[in-house]
């Protein structure tokens, strides 16, 4: 099991969610944050607002998946995030340990989705 | 752009010039117009020496002072209604990436229309007539537009307002020149840039409002009522002049800009639901100064139109929330406020002619129309009005337009419906209603044709996706962490 951050363009959001649902992957959590890169902040004009202390507005969105549905969620967000200009963003990808349904108690795997 | 400073300069120079000299000298025209009383032959030159005739102290027919505070405040009321009362209202219902665009829309329509009207507009809506169909342009820049004076027609005899100041019935019909393309903002909300639609608006109202103005309101208008006759189609406070108008050419921007990037699978819900009952709150406090102002005196007149107003405002709000709670469960606020402003928007020209019964009548079909139109037949055409200006203020204008011929109760304001059995008054309105629809319709599809030429009006991918705020003013309603 993975856990994806990616941290994209604000006005991303609905193509890197659409491309997802076409993936098959539905469970994601989405949010709104600040940050900054290699750029430091400094805003391409009207690409995203210059903030104070050089934090421009992004989203971050949080996607768990199993093993064999990596390639098809960097693939999607890579699609549905990259406009080619500076602050498309980032991914991250980490080990999942482990996964808990609430509602069912389901455990690992299967509890994912 | 800056080749447009300098008329835009001289023409405020001028204007500055004519409205001092206007103050300070009573014009000989006005004086001879508003005091025949001064033709006639003194009675005996001692007295004349004594108290020299004075038009401006001694005026034929003197303004009524409780008419004129009730207009000066009935005017500021309507000023309300744009900013913030409008503004908020459909601020609140957009995304929190374009609320700024929508209050930024409105406050410049302040400003421009304002300046517009004391240049152009007045003279061309209200001002001497011209084969019923414009007023002249005589009285550009406010020129012969008295501030202490009432003003009286001197061919036909009749006044707009004869017991108030010439320059206060103007401030008054600026204010409603200001909030009628302030409306169509609901249509093409989200989806416009900001030029085009400066320029939309400043062509509009030289199109569509200035002369369905005049041919409503002004005296000799070919349309209203403002002849010696008396007869013709009325409008007490602006069912056609302003909500027909813009809620016809509403329709026509949605046709043409087409749906928002997204509609309807993914539309978000209002982003401030708060500011817009806010918002349409203080569209209704002003709306009592509209219409119940639209007596444009301190008297019976208007204290029935403000009866009227407050009455169908709450039963369509109140119709809207029923039908919610049955057709989807649950009433809503944002259905108690839409009716609500439906329901003002449709009493706006029955308020001055109808009773009580009339405008409970009213404030039904205001809640029951609009609510199909908005929730059942929109979805099924597929047509993206964003903010319902077509939907509550188009459909509300005509059936309030409409119901005049109704349900108009002569005892009212002496003008005489089909259920007191007169069909005359019933006919006038629907020839009004058809030839302001179809006018409205047509001249705001050709501008809008026109500016996409000059500017292309629909806002590009990019600027949808990003939002208005950013793109078109840089910068955000909202942070995230500070």
């Amino acid at each position: 099991m993975k856990y994806i951050i990616a941290i994209i363009q604000p006005d991303r959001m609905d193509d890197v969610l659409d491309e997802l649902t076409h993936q098959g992957i539905h469970l994601a959590t989405v949010s709104e944050v600040m940050g900054r890169g290699r750029q430091k902040g400094i805003s391409e004009v009207y690409r995203s607002h210059r903030e104070s202390g050089g934090l421009l507005r992004k989203v971050k969105i949080e996607i768990a998946v199993n093993d064999e549905f990596l390639p098809a969620a960097l693939a999607a967000v890579k699609k549905g995030g990259h406009t080619g200009h500076v602050g498309d963003g980032k991914v991250f990808v980490f080990d999942l340990e482990h996964v808990m349904r609430i509602r069912t108690g389901e455990e690992g795997p299967a509890a994912i989705g | 752009m800056r080749a447009l400073f300098k008329p835009v300069f001289l023409i405020l120079a001028v204007a500055t010039i004519s409205l001092f000299a206007q103050t300070t000298t009573p014009t000989p025209a006005t004086a001879v117009i508003d005091s025949p009383a001064l033709a006639q032959p003194q009675p005996a030159p001692v007295i004349a020496a004594v108290l020299p005739p004075s038009p401006v102290l001694a005026p034929e027919k003197p303004i009524d002072s409780g008419d004129t505070a009730w207009v000066l405040m009935a005017t500021a009321l309507v000023f309300l209604m744009t900013a913030p009362g409008l503004a908020l209202f459909y601020g609140g219902l957009v995304r929190r990436k374009n609320i700024l665009s929508v209050l930024m829309q409105c406050m410049s329509l302040m400003f421009a229309l304002s300046l517009l009207w004391v240049m152009f507009g007045y003279s061309l809506s209200f001002g001497p007539d011209i084969h019923g169909l414009i007023g002249s342009t005589a009285w550009f820049g406010l020129n012969h537009v008295s501030l202490t004076h009432p003003f009286r027609d001197a061919a036909t005899g009749l006044s707009y307002a004869p017991t108030i100041p010439h320059a206060l019935f103007m401030l008054y019909q600026m204010m409603f020149a200001v909030i009628t393309p302030a409306l169509i903002i609901g249509a093409y909300a989200e989806r416009i840039r900001f030029a085009p639609f400066m320029l939309f608006s400043i062509l509009w109202s030289f199109a569509v409002y200035y002369p369905v103005c005049h041919w409503m309101w002004g005296i000799g208008g070919f349309l209203g009522s403002m002849n010696t006759s008396g007869t013709g189609a009325v409008d007490f406070a602006g069912g056609i002049v302003v909500h027909i108008t813009a809620g016809i050419s509403a329709l026509a921007a949605a046709l043409f800009l087409g749906k928002r990037k997204g509609y309807p699978d993914k539309m978000s819900p209002p982003h401030n639901l708060p500011l817009a009952v806010i918002g349409a709150g203080l569209l209704w406090f002003g709306w009592f100064g509209f219409n119940a102002g639209s007596a444009l005196g301190a008297n019976g007149l208007a204290v029935s139109a403000m009866l009227t107003t407050h009455i169908a405002g709450a039963t369509a709000g109140l119709t809207w929330a029923g039908l919610d709670w049955i057709i989807n469960r649950k009433p809503t606020m944002l259905g108690a406020i839409t009716g609500a402003v439906g329901g003002l928007a449709t009493i706006t020209p029955a308020s001055g002619f109808v009773d009580l019964w009339g405008a409970i009548a009213i404030g039904i079909l205001a809640g029951l129309i609009p609510f199909l139109f908005v929730m059942v037949l929109k979805p099924r055409l597929n047509l993206d009005d964003t903010l319902d200006a077509w939907g509550v203020h188009g459909v509300g204008g005509i059936i309030g337009s409409i119901a005049v011929g109704l349900f108009a109760n002569p005892l009212i304001n002496g003008r005489t419906g089909m259920i007191y059995g007169n069909s005359s008054l019933f006919v006038s309105q629907l020839k009004a209603v058809g030839i302001v629809a179809v006018y409205s319709l047509t001249v705001s599809f050709l501008l809008m044709k026109l500016v996409d030429k000059i500017s292309p009006m629909r806002a590009s991918d990019h600027e949808e996706r990003v939002g208005l705020d950013l793109t078109q003013h840089k910068e955000s309603a909202y942070t995230v962490i500070d």
